[in-house]
């Protein structure tokens, strides 16, 4: 009878699946990246239009990213020497170089660790995944985006915003939060807490369970 | 291997990362802030250029060893 190998999908708040790999810049490990923060992605394949719009958008956030202490990190199951002639033709056809690393997971190794691959949108290629790791190499945000939809590089680095202001500062933010708006107060634990909680004149507050503050 | 090129000779990387070895025993921190080369890079090459005797490891850091310092002249 054939083995039927359960593969876990890993989680937010799990360590980030330890993988070496060969990549365009040079063979890397995931402990490579530690002490900084790194944006896993994957693609589904190169020469292919929505996932080129994305590498020239990925490379026009990569500055703000590096900002950020944030290294990019892209995949997909196409060979060394395809990827090495994408980003070629990306630079001869637009002039955006792209100043990242591509893993060839050829073996799917890193792909199928991560879950990049869902069968019910394709069987061989990885969907537009995105992985947040931060700099102790712990998952914080994973993103799934189907083959037909290309990914909001916004959204990405407000991600990373959101939570580098939530370790510096022990906050949560709020909906569709930015860099400069208000913050969410951790809610209190206790009746008390919750009673002094909303004479705090510093905060703005809803009800006790939601206050807000400038950073 | 990303710092030799297959005929043998220095990448531009491979030069920035060979002059900063070059000075003596350094970390890949300050092999990184040094030539402005991003942290996986330094750490990947350093890896490629130890078991084929171009580097050392002491300790937490790392010096080219003549064969890599013959790399450069």
């Amino acid at each position: 009878m054939e083995e039927v190998k359960e593969i876990r999908l890993p989680r937010i708040g799990e360590p980030a699946p330890d993988f070496e790999a060969l990549t365009t810049h040079v063979r890397v490990k995931l402990e490579d990246f530690k002490g900084g923060w790194l944006v896993l992605f994957s693609h589904p394949a190169d020469f292919t239009p929505v996932c080129t719009t994305e590498f020239i958008a990925f490379a026009e956030i990569y500055p703000e990213l590096q900002k950020r202490g944030a290294e990019l990190l892209g995949l997909s199951v196409d060979s060394i020497s395809s990827h090495i002639a994408w980003v070629r033709n990306i630079e001869e056809k637009t002039g955006m170089k792209i100043p990242f690393p591509i893993i060839a997971d050829l073996n799917k190794e890193v792909s199928t660790a991560y879950g990049m691959i869902h069968p019910g949108e394709s069987k061989t290629e990885t969907v537009r995944c995105v992985f947040i790791i931060d700099p102790k190499q712990i998952i914080r945000a994973i993103l799934y985006y189907p083959l037909t939809t290309g990914r909001n590089m916004q959204e990405i680095l407000r991600i990373i915003d959101a939570l580098q202001t939530t370790d510096e500062y022990k906050v949560a933010t709020p909906a569709n939060w930015k860099p400069g708006d208000k913050v969410v107060v951790p809610p209190p634990s206790t009746q008390e807490m919750a009673e002094e909680r909303v004479k705090q004149k510093e905060y703005e507050c809803m009800d006790w369970y939601l206050c807000k503050k400038k950073l | 291997m990303a710092c030799i090129s297959t005929d043998g000779t220095l990448t531009e990387s491979g030069t920035m990362m060979f002059r900063v070895l070059n000075s003596g025993p350094v970390s890949p921190e300050e092999i990184a802030q040094k030539t402005g080369l991003p942290m996986y890079r330094v750490r990947g090459g350093l890896r490629d250029l130890v078991p084929v005797g171009y580097v050392i490891q002491k300790g937490d850091k790392y010096q080219l060893t003549e064969k890599g310092a013959a790399l450069i002249k």
